[in-house]
């Protein structure tokens, strides 16, 4: 709109012209590959994506398109996730509330958390592999051996539950941003009525604070579950199997992966040209897992976000 | 009006800070509040006498809602909010160390500026101060809450929608509310934060007679800005000036006779 | 509420006030709990950087020996040798040492003499053989070993005698970042720049979703889709010999970096107080001009600390890489294949002996890529931080 006025009360302005050009250019660049990706992925994965598909435990050569299926990696990938939440949404959440109910802004503790969380936020996922691998299953798991009296590895190996702990100690900075934010959205009127009618501070978080921010705090989780759901590089030491023939029933168990059985597919398919169809149909499957989710939790963080603009 | 109630009362240039005579329930001496490094209050002191209502007047930032949230210690929950000299209410200093704020708050109520309703139904409102002190008892949630709103003058209109959310309220209904949720838990003193600056006229007389109203069970510390309100409600008038106590009294006599020049000039309109 | 009931109420029901400061031991109990656990992340943070380093203890302390011919102590002299100078050689803990009775520590002793005499004859004179591959010189500097005809930088955790020089691993990764960056930084930056202060409000909803919404493809995914389909595409638009080369693999890694630049560039972006570009536009200056002298400027650091939170992102990565390009080739060219970092860790791992030389080496490049990002993520952080200090305070 300001560019036809612009037009009329002025002379051309090239300079205007090619910058805000090349600009949106830019925006329209990155919605292309968004569109490409997607677009190539629903496309070619749709067709292929059969209910016998998803619900075949597959023989040891999965890479048959015939008998393969992906039902042991989508249980694993939800088992995993699922774990993982139990885990990273107590602290998560407690974390948030007590850094914006609680602590004392401007404390020097108060901005190493803070960092922390930060800093959590920027760990590379392969490090937190080698950290599973290095903590979990080399110090705890093996101690835990030690002190059962265990004959053989049984929790000083790969397994589900390392796997878990792995991603909630990653997506632990997702859930605390996410909550932080919700709870940060709910007006300072509301908390101080609580405690003005006689409402201890923990009272006042519980019944009239937290109910409010539940919203919130679900984005946190879906985010940490999308997030996590694809996520490869953290569970490769720590609990991925390359093939099972059963499903996991053990804490102790390894499991299969979808994301990761993207990997083995893609990379290490004998003919590639044969695999390609079911390869299409299981990256669409991770994505209805993991994309769903993530666009289910932008679109309530961004009415979140609408609501704290509303409030001021 | 309020004067016909008042009783005689004896200023003397000895004791020029007492409000009003009689029952003196809150007693302020030499309180000072720092922000920081910034002194928010400069060594106030004040009575104020049970069941009247006493109006804080000011212009903005004069400490007038300063001091009414040192009442019941709203103040503890800003960072770096320092404290010196004393508050007492009922004998008792409310600024001990064996204080329980919590218990504090629960007899000093407080209404605010802003309605701020919870995000619940009416009739949830009106009960969780009681839920919050462990009553469970339906018949006698149902009595407290019908008591509540019949005082706050909004039974009438919400008694057929009590479970319906309380936001669906207008903005007066909502301040009543508020006021009903307050006297809820029987406080024996409400702190009343500016509560019709938000309202229109009509919504704003009414909360002005349910004021009125309310005077004969408890004592009322209201905050205005709005002179004709104060003279309309108020028993007697503190008039605060940078975070300084200038003069207090029958609200009558600061309206008609003040003895200091910046009272006058305030309350006649001249600044503020 | 009947009048009475304040009757001589005026200071006795006060004292109910008085309970003391800790009337509420559940409450108190409740806060210290809370405390305690968002304590958490700091510990997290903390164990970390522990567990990571504490595998890779012996390559930094330059006490793992990779050497493949090693002095041999025979069994006999075992009397000879101090305990502690006894239970490096046998490579044990203490508790182990302690535990083991004379009989077995000779036992060990012969294991080991026998372990050195199978070396093949031919490596028996080879330098190569008798070199520790885990000291810094060797990791760092290049050799020129047997049958190489020039020094080089080689990275071949195979075979009888392992290399490990990390340059070509760093190198790698550099080129792959750098890359990446060089895609992502200009497209985010000019979309942030275009969403935050040309577009109208109504394509500004939709839009900054949607970018956001890049960052919710699983890396795997964007490997996949760089390895099967990008590759080809490129190849056949570029005309370069290998298929699967940096060039790719950085051009994929940006599909992950561009949501994070872009986010944090436009909040930067946004938060330029509103009145800088309404006293532009009063004078006259176009919307562009505005963008570009007055708000680009006062958000440069934010734009700053979104570059460099991007590196980390980039150098972290590790599935796009590992599926497009992982020869570790010694090469600068882009078009060459390249071994990053995480590429290396995530694919050798599962090889690598645990609590061997290999193993330890892999997680020596874990910490080293944990303290680089955790510099990257502190000094983005700071930026960031101090813009908004300053930001809030001119509003």
């Amino acid at each position: 709109m300001t560019e036809i006025q612009n037009f009329k009360t002025r002379k051309f302005d090239f300079a205007s012209f090619f910058f805000s050009g090349l600009t949106g250019f830019s925006t329209l660049l990155i919605l292309a590959i968004l569109a490409v990706i997607l677009g190539n992925i629903i496309i070619n994965g749709w067709p292929n994506l059969t209910w016998h598909f998803v619900s075949t435990i597959p023989k040891k050569d999965f890479f048959d398109p015939a008998t393969t299926g992906v039902l042991p990696m989508i249980i694993g990938t939800t088992i995993r996730v699922f774990m993982m939440t139990i885990f990273v949404l107590p602290i998560g959440v407690i974390t948030a509330i007590y850094l914006t109910e609680y602590a004392p802004s401007g404390s020097w503790l108060t901005r190493i958390i803070r960092a922390a969380v930060n800093n959590l936020a920027g760990v590379p996922s392969i490090v937190f592999g080698l950290f599973g691998l290095g903590f979990f299953i080399n110090f705890i798991g093996r101690n835990m051996d030690q002190l059962m009296h265990n004959p053989g590895p049984v929790w000083g190996q790969p397994a589900v539950l390392w796997a878990s702990l792995t991603l909630a100690v990653m997506t632990m900075p997702v859930v605390i941003v996410a909550t932080e934010e919700s709870l940060k959205a709910i007006p300072m009127g509301l908390r101080e009525a609580s405690l003005a009618i006689g409402a201890t501070k923990l009272e006042t978080i519980i019944r009239i604070v937290l109910p409010q921010a539940l919203p919130g705090i679900m984005t946190g989780g879906i985010l940490a579950v999308s997030r996590a759901a694809g996520e490869v590089a953290p569970i490769l030491f720590t609990g991925v199997a390359y093939y099972m023939a059963s499903l996991p029933g053990k804490l102790s168990d390894q499991f299969m992966d979808l994301g990761y059985h993207v990997f083995v597919l893609s990379t290490q398919s004998p003919d590639i040209e044969k695999t390609r169809p079911i390869l299409y149909a299981t990256v669409l499957v991770l994505l209805l897992l993991t994309f769903a989710l993530n666009f289910v939790a932008v679109l309530i963080r961004a009415r979140v976000r609408k609501k704290l603009r509303a409030l001021g | 009006m309020a004067e016909t109630v008042l009783p005689k009362l004896e200023v003397t240039p000895q004791n020029p800070l007492v409000v009003g005579a009689g029952a003196s329930l809150i007693e302020i001496s030499n309180l000072s509040l720092f922000y920081g490094k910034s002194r928010a209050l400069k060594d106030v002191s004040l009575k104020i006498r049970e069941r009247v209502v006493t109006a804080f007047i000011g212009p903005s930032g004069c400490g007038k809602s300063t001091l009414l949230r040192c009442l019941n210690r709203m103040n503890d929950l800003i960072d770096g909010v320092r404290i010196e000299g004393s508050a007492k209410i009922g004998g008792h200093d409310i600024y001990a160390p064996d204080v329980d704020v919590i218990e504090l708050r629960k007899r000093v109520g407080m209404v605010f500026q802003k309605s701020n309703p919870f995000p619940k139904s009416i009739y949830d409102n009106v009960a969780y101060g009681l839920k919050l002190q462990g009553v469970t008892s339906k018949g006698e949630l149902d009595t407290a809450v019908e008591q509540s709103l019949i005082g706050a003058a909004l039974w009438d209109e919400v008694k057929d929608r009590l479970q319906s959310s309380a936001l669906g309220l207008s903005g007066g209904q909502q301040q009543r509310l508020c006021i009903a949720r307050a006297i809820a838990v029987k406080p024996e003193i409400i702190l009343m934060d500016e509560p019709a600056s938000a309202l229109d006229p009509i919504a704003t007389s009414r909360v002005e007679d349910l004021i009125l109203e309310l005077r004969k069970d408890f004592t009322i510390v209201i905050v205005t800005h709005n002179m004709q309100q104060a003279t309309r409600i108020s028993d007697e008038t503190a008039f605060f000036y940078m975070g300084e106590l200038i003069e207090s009294g029958p609200t009558q006599k600061i309206f008609t006779m003040p003895k200091q020049k910046r009272t006058e000039d305030y309350v006649t309109g001249r600044f503020g | 509420m009947p009048q009475q009931q304040h009757q001589g109420k005026l200071t006795s029901g006060w004292m109910g006030i008085h309970r003391g400061h800790k009337a509420r031991p559940l409450e108190w109990l409740a806060e210290k709990f809370i405390f305690l656990v968002s304590l958490s992340t700091i510990l997290m943070v903390f164990l970390i950087f522990v567990f990571v380093a504490r595998e890779a203890l012996p390559i930094f302390l330059g006490k793992e020996n990779s050497a493949l011919i090693k002095p041999v102590i025979p069994p006999a002299d075992i009397d000879k040798l101090k305990s502690e100078e006894l239970r490096a050689y046998l490579n044990l803990t203490e508790k182990q040492f302690q535990k083991m009775d004379r009989e077995t520590k000779v036992d060990l002793m012969l294991v080991k003499q026998e372990a050195q005499s199978e070396i093949p004859e031919r490596l028996l004179n080879d330098p190569d053989a008798k070199l520790n591959t885990t000291e810094w010189g060797a990791m760092l500097k290049p050799r020129q070993w047997a049958s190489y005809n020039k020094p080089e930088y080689i990275w071949q955790p195979i075979g009888q005698i392992h290399k490990y020089n990390i340059i070509p691993l760093f190198v790698g990764s550099l080129k792959i970042t750098i890359i990446g960056l060089l895609f992502a930084v200009p497209l985010a930056v000019g979309a942030a720049i275009y969403i935050s202060q040309l577009a109208r409000p109504r394509v500004r909803e939709v839009v900054k979703p949607v970018i956001e919404m890049l960052s919710g493809i699983p890396s795997v995914v964007v490997g996949f889709f760089a390895l099967l389909i990008m590759a080809t595409v490129m190849q056949k638009v570029f005309g370069y010999e290998t298929r699967l080369n940096a060039f790719v693999a950085g051009v994929a890694l940006s599909f992950s970096v561009i949501p994070l630049v872009f986010s944090i560039a436009e909040d930067a972006l946004t938060s330029v107080p509103r009145s800088y570009t309404q006293g532009a536009l009063a004078l006259g200056a176009s919307r562009w001009q505005t963008a570009w002298q007055i708000v680009l400027p006062a958000a440069t650091p934010g734009v700053f600390a979104a570059v460099v939170l991007g590196f980390g992102r980039a150098i972290g990565e590790t599935m796009i890489v590992l599926m497009v390009c992982s020869a570790s080739v010694m090469s600068w060219s882009i078009f060459d294949s390249a071994r990053s970092i995480t590429t290396t860790i995530a694919a050798e791992m599962a090889e690598a002996v645990a609590g061997g030389h290999h193993y330890r080496i892999l997680f020596m490049l874990g910490a080293i890529l944990f303290a680089v990002t955790f510099v990257s993520n502190m000094l983005g952080e700071l930026v960031i931080h101090r813009l908004k200090h300053k930001m809030e305070g001119k509003r």
